[in-house]
């Protein structure tokens, strides 16, 4: 068994362009679950609507550049219209609302009455040239990181990538700092004691639907740039599931949860990967019961049955504070 | 005895007398759940800077008289106004910035906010609680002064010692105080309190109601909902029965002792049966 080669698997997803993405994306749910107690089911929406909004801006000819601001004003767009007739109503209403508004703007984008502009089930490619003409390192030389070796394109990615995620960890570690912040964790703990102290509750729960989907829809763009692709494909609803994973390991509600919840998502989902995939081949018992299609399968059981683990012993996230968790209402 | 009180001492007491100088005026006021009329109050007056009880049998529709007052549910017909201004249909928070603020019947603290916190965040001038002062900055001078303004609240209200604690930790009694301080925090005149005795030990009960005669002895109006009937005698300045959704009975406490409706209504309604909550 390759125990080192698995462990190097981990790392380089863990550092990789879909760690960033989920990074991102869990950094805006947090504010709109951790911190103001939120339940946005449709999560994937905001992310797809950024990553279209860049490819098919490009696509209708305009810029790379513009294309990210399009795609990230849709989002807000799209928060205000969910939010609007939604955040009045009790919690469960926008849980229902955001995930069917996420399933139905996903159809819609698969569907051959938008083909010209979203490429139907086929997608949009070949939109981020602007991105990778930028690249300084040799696109298809390798780079050795340690043990690791990326290539100069994926590097440069996860030089971008990883940059945005910081920069946006600190923006939003300022906000919830801030009084602002405390007005959120108070929506969070009881709304309408919040209101009865002259708190117009329904214009902040509306900016922190907004601005988490602006940061959802950040972590799509990442994505859909490196890989030259959008497709409606990538953008199921249990992609939202993941991000709360995400930001349940990592700790809902604190600030640097959310990064390091992506992080060792990606690690433990591709270091179980490797290793059963080797055990498959390997190891004669587990090629017995298991095909390699059902090694492949297991990795969701592991992490389900992590996850369950993590609540049991650890109900706060990997940083989430244990005193804050014991608190009763 | 505080001047409004004093003011009172020439009123009638009959449901829907006219005050001298009233805070609250409401007029018409009607909500009916399905087939029940939970609440309808043709007048009613609140005199400024008094102590007023609101006192009735279970279900005889106070807290939905004031859930109706502080726009936290939607009166069917009727009108109200504060300080002369009306204030029907506006959001729950536009009530307690124009200067009526609610507690609950079960204390709502905010759990995993700190205790100071807690009050900081009734504030009504806090800038940081703009997105946009809170992304540029310069919001620090107005969080200094309200902090200081909300430490000299809770040491007035003897949680001072708590103020970095979880509002979780507390105890029944004290999240009853941090929610006074809480409200007084927002600045209001009027400050409508829905049962504060409720679930709070016999000892705790008398530093409250020293606490509540001291909010009308600074200027304040004070309205609560309350069962104990030695209580209401000790702190009020007047008293206004609702039975059945309707004001039956007002007066001084010592009126409303005596008065047969108020009898008929606690007795004669539930007499021989078990009492029932809310």
């Amino acid at each position: 068994m390759d125990w080192s080669g698995a462990i190097t698997n981990g790392i380089i997803s863990a550092l990789g362009p879909v760690a960033i993405a989920y990074a991102v994306s869990a950094i805006g749910l947090n504010l709109q679950f951790g911190f103001t107690g939120l339940l946005n089911f449709g999560h994937v929406a905001f992310m797809m609507v950024g990553a279209y909004g860049t490819a098919a801006t490009v696509e209708a000819g305009g810029s790379l550049w513009l294309g990210i601001g399009v795609g990230i004003l849709a989002a807000v767009v799209l928060g205000l219209l969910l939010g609007l007739p939604t955040l009045r109503l009790r919690a469960d209403y926008l849980a229902i609302t955001t995930i069917a508004a996420a399933e139905t703007l996903r159809l819609l984008v698969r569907s051959p009455v938008t083909r010209s502009v979203t490429g139907g089930v086929f997608g949009i490619q070949g939109f981020a040239e602007e991105f990778h003409a930028l690249n300084p390192f040799g696109a298809s030389t390798g780079y050795a990181i340690g043990p690791l070796v990326v290539s100069g394109r994926r590097l440069f990615v996860m030089i971008v990538g990883w940059t945005v995620v910081l920069i946006l960890a600190l923006i939003v570690r300022r906000l919830v700092k801030s009084p602002w912040g405390r007005l959120l964790k108070a929506i969070r703990e009881d709304e309408d004691a919040t209101r009865s102290l002259g708190k117009n509750v329904f214009v902040a729960k509306l900016q922190a639907l907004a601005l988490g989907g602006a940061l959802a829809s950040v972590g799509g763009v990442l994505l859909a740039i490196e890989q030259q692709n959008v497709s409606p494909d990538s953008f199921l609803p249990q992609v939202t599931f993941i991000i709360y994973v995400v930001v349940i390991l990592g700790g809902a509600g604190t600030i640097w949860g959310p990064m390091l919840g992506a992080v060792i998502f990606q690690f433990f989902f591709y270091f179980v990967d490797s290793v059963m995939r080797q055990a498959q081949a390997n190891v004669s018992w587990v090629g017995a019961i298991l095909d390699s299609a059902g090694a492949a399968q297991i990795r969701f059981v592991l992490v389900g049955l992590g996850l369950m683990a993590l609540l049991v012993f650890r109900p706060q996230g990997m940083l989430g504070s244990r005193r804050e968790a014991l608190v009763d209402g | 005895m505080a001047d409004g009180a004093a003011a009172l001492t020439g009123v009638a007491p009959r449901p829907g007398v006219a005050k001298p100088d009233p805070i609250l005026v409401v007029e018409g006021v009607t909500r009916s759940f399905g087939g029940l009329q939970a609440v309808d109050v043709s007048h009613l007056e609140v005199q400024r800077n008094t102590v007023t009880a609101l006192i009735g049998p279970n279900g005889a529709g106070k807290t939905t008289l004031f859930n109706l007052l502080t726009g936290f549910d939607q009166a069917d017909s009727g009108s109200w106004s504060l300080n002369g201004g009306p204030i029907v249909g506006i959001p729950a928070y536009q009530v307690a910035r124009r200067g009526m603020v609610r507690t609950f019947q079960l204390t709502r603290a905010l759990p995993r906010l700190t205790v100071l916190d807690n009050v900081v965040l009734a504030d009504p001038h806090n800038p940081g609680e703009s997105l946009w002062r809170a992304l540029i900055g310069g919001w620090r001078r107005g969080e200094e002064e309200a902090t200081v303004k909300a430490k000299a609240l809770l040491e007035r209200f003897g949680l001072e010692h708590m103020a970095d604690e979880y509002a979780g930790s507390l105890s029944g009694g004290q999240r009853k105080l941090l929610e006074l301080a809480r409200a007084m925090m927002v600045e209001p005149e009027l400050i409508m309190l829905d049962e504060p005795m409720a679930g709070i030990n016999p000892a705790l009960t008398q530093q409250l109601l020293t606490h509540i005669t001291g909010l009308r002895d600074e200027g304040k109006t004070v309205i609560f909902v309350e069962h104990d009937m030695d209580v209401v005698q000790e702190i009020s300045d007047w008293v206004v029965v609702l039975a059945e959704g309707q004001v039956i009975a007002e007066g001084t406490p010592s009126s409303i002792a005596g008065n047969p409706d108020v009898i008929e209504a606690y007795l004669g309604a539930h007499r021989g049966k078990a009492v029932e909550d809310e």
